[in-house]
């Protein structure tokens, strides 16, 4: 039995997401397959033929996988299930999307987020917000897994030499159809493969100030931009920017924390980052408890002092 | 038309759970228990349709012990008109769950049917994708829009994605489930919490729909974390920036 891990793209590049679910596939120690299906994915199939550790590369080609819609991908993957013990993708909004109608068409549980494999049959999996680590066994014929990108370091992009085949699509569903995408444009790192992250909260008070404030420190230290759930309410920045629970999970070389109180929500967010800095300026705020260097001060204040020296 | 609206109990989300000596659980003796906060935007999100004319019945649905009934009595008093309680002391896992939903939306034959995203405990994002699955219906999850045209046949859903947002159109019946942006969930006032005790609140077993629940995942040990110490106080700046390049070594 053979591994299907689901590619993650955009149908010209393949997203290094996918880099961290192979490396979780790796651990499961069978042979892996990588599933690229999008429309006019010739780019993406080629390089995932490159991607160290994947054995062949099938690939189905049709307009209706350009979107990436839930449906289509679900039915798709369980059209050609057969013959894999184990289906991964990366728990993105596309996998967690598309991986339970995967597991439902198979009359399989589907496991989140897994941040280890213990065997090919057991795992580890975060639970109420990080503050638990479960390990469950599955009892299913196929095991269908979403892999915390943060738990497995990526394999490399290049050094393989799989081959690629054709897939048959399956028919279109017809049910969904895509109006339209506004992504969030910035020339910055994508949080997820930072190396340095700034994060700001509520504190920051408007969109301006996040802006103003935080762009030319992110600058400085070639840095992503992140943001607590209360600054993304609060319209200061786009949904994307949300570090927790149930925004984006990063674990970062550097991640620094500006007026952001540190709730259990947030810290599920980034507690896994290397080195971790709070600038707040109350000494009480629960982000201290997990920060190795923090400075209780006025932020309007040290920011500016900060970004001049360095 | 119906909505169908699925609310987990769930431990309150302030409260910061304890892992059981023992490694088999969490410790859920005497802790406060609240509906996951993403179902409440879900029924916020139904009422507010019906409040709008578009939607004619809010039917809340809940899976679980006895207890659950008090999640839907909340339910109630938020605005749902009607509730249905799965009762049952077994654990239920997502996909059990999506067979008992599909079964009551057998029942019910809502058009629209309106989960929460991820409940809180389990962290598990899958039962609204399951669900459509085994319907056969399309879903959008991660909604933080949500229109709905009856007289069209279909609903138009705003999601958050990785990269931003992104807008679907769903033939009905369709699976939406809510992001936190999708609107900001009212309070239960007290005369609302009074009228939800008259109001109809059914319960079923699994039996009684034909589901068999049995789990599939066996949890085999629940353990903390490791634990992150809380390092060092710099004065200033300066120290800060000594600190970062020549103790962590994380900047240049
Ligand atoms: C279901 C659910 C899911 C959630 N998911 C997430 C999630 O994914 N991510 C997330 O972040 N949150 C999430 N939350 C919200 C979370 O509980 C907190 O409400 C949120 O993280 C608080 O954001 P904050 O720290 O920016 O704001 P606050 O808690 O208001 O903190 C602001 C901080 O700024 C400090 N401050 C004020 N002024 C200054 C100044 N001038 N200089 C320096 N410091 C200053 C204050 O001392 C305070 O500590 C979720 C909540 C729920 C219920
Ligand atoms: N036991 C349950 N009873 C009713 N609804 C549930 C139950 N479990 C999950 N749900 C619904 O499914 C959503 C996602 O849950 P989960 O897939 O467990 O993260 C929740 O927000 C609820 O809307």
């Amino acid at each position: 039995m053979s591994i299907l891990v689901i590619a993650e793209h955009d149908n010209a590049h393949l997203k290094t997401a996918t880099l961290n679910a192979v490396a979780a596939a790796v651990k499961l120690g069978s042979e892996i397959h990588l599933l690229v299906a999008g429309s006019g994915c010739d780019a993406v199939a080629e390089q995932a033929a490159a991607v160290a550790g994947v054995a062949k590369v099938k690939v189905a080609d049709a307009a209706h996988y350009a979107d990436q819609t839930a449906e289509n991908l679900a039915a798709l993957i369980h059209a050609h299930a057969g013959g894999y013990s184990h289906i991964l993708a990366a728990a993105t909004s596309n996998g967690k999307n598309t991986l339970p109608r995967v597991a439902a068409l198979l009359d399989v549980a589907q496991i989140s987020d897994i941040i280890a494999v213990e065997d090919a049959d057991t795992f580890v999996r975060p639970i109420y917000a990080g503050n638990a680590l479960a390990t469950v066994k599955s009892a299913d014929a196929v095991k269908v897994i979403t892999v915390r990108t943060t738990g497995f370091d990526p394999v490399s992009a290049v050094g393989g030499s799989a081959t690629i085949e054709t897939l048959a699509s399956a028919s279109d569903q017809g049910q969904a159809r895509l109006i339209g995408r506004e992504i969030t444009k910035s020339a910055r790192p994508e949080l997820g493969a930072a190396k340095v992250i700034i994060s700001g909260g509520r504190a920051l008070g408007s969109g301006e100030a996040y802006r103003q404030l935080l762009e030319p420190l992110a600058d400085k230290l070639g840095a992503a931009l992140g943001a607590s759930r209360a600054a993304v309410d609060a319209g200061f920045v786009p949904n994307d920017y949300q570090v927790g629970q149930t925004g984006k999970i990063v674990a970062p070389q550097l991640y620094i924390a500006i007026g952001i109180s540190g709730a259990i929500q947030h810290l599920a967010g980034m507690k896994d980052s290397k080195v971790i800095v709070a600038i707040n300026k109350d000494p009480d705020a629960p982000i201290f408890q997990v920060a190795d260097y923090g400075l209780v001060a006025d932020l309007f204040q040290v920011i500016p002092e900060l970004t001049a020296a360095l | 038309m119906k909505v169908l609206v699925p609310i987990k109990r769930v431990v309150d989300f302030n409260v910061k759970v304890r892992v059981k000596a023992d490694g088999s659980g969490i410790d859920l003796a005497n802790v406060k228990m609240a509906m996951n906060p993403f179902d409440e935007i879900a029924v916020e999100e139904a009422v507010r349709q019906k409040e709008a004319g578009v939607v004619t019945e809010v039917v809340a649905v809940s899976c679980g012990v006895a207890a659950c009934q008090e999640t839907l009595r909340t339910a109630l008093a938020l605005g749902a008109d009607r509730g249905v309680l799965v009762e049952t002391d077994a654990e239920l896992q997502p996909l059990a769950v999506a067979k008992l939903l599909k079964a009551i939306v057998g029942k019910e034959a809502p058009q629209l049917v309106i989960l929460g995203k991820q409940a809180i405990d389990d962290d598990a994002n899958q039962t609204g994708q399951m669900l459509a699955a085994l319907l056969g219906w399309s879903q959008a999850t991660f909604a933080s829009k949500v229109v709905i045209d009856a007289a069209a046949g279909h609903v138009t859903v705003t999601r958050e994605i990785d990269g931003g947002l992104e807008t679907l159109e769903l033939k009905l019946p369709a699976v939406v489930t809510t992001d936190l942006r999708l609107n900001e969930p009212r309070y239960a006032t007290l005369p609302n919490i009074m009228k939800a005790k008259k109001k109809p609140l059914e319960t079923l077993k699994p039996e009684d729909l034909g589901v068999d629940v049995s789990p599939r995942l066996t949890t085999l040990k629940v353990v903390e974390p490791p634990k992150r110490t809380a390092g060092v106080r710099v004065a200033d700046v300066a120290q800060l920036i000594d600190k970062l390049k020549n103790e962590a070594k994380v900047i240049p």
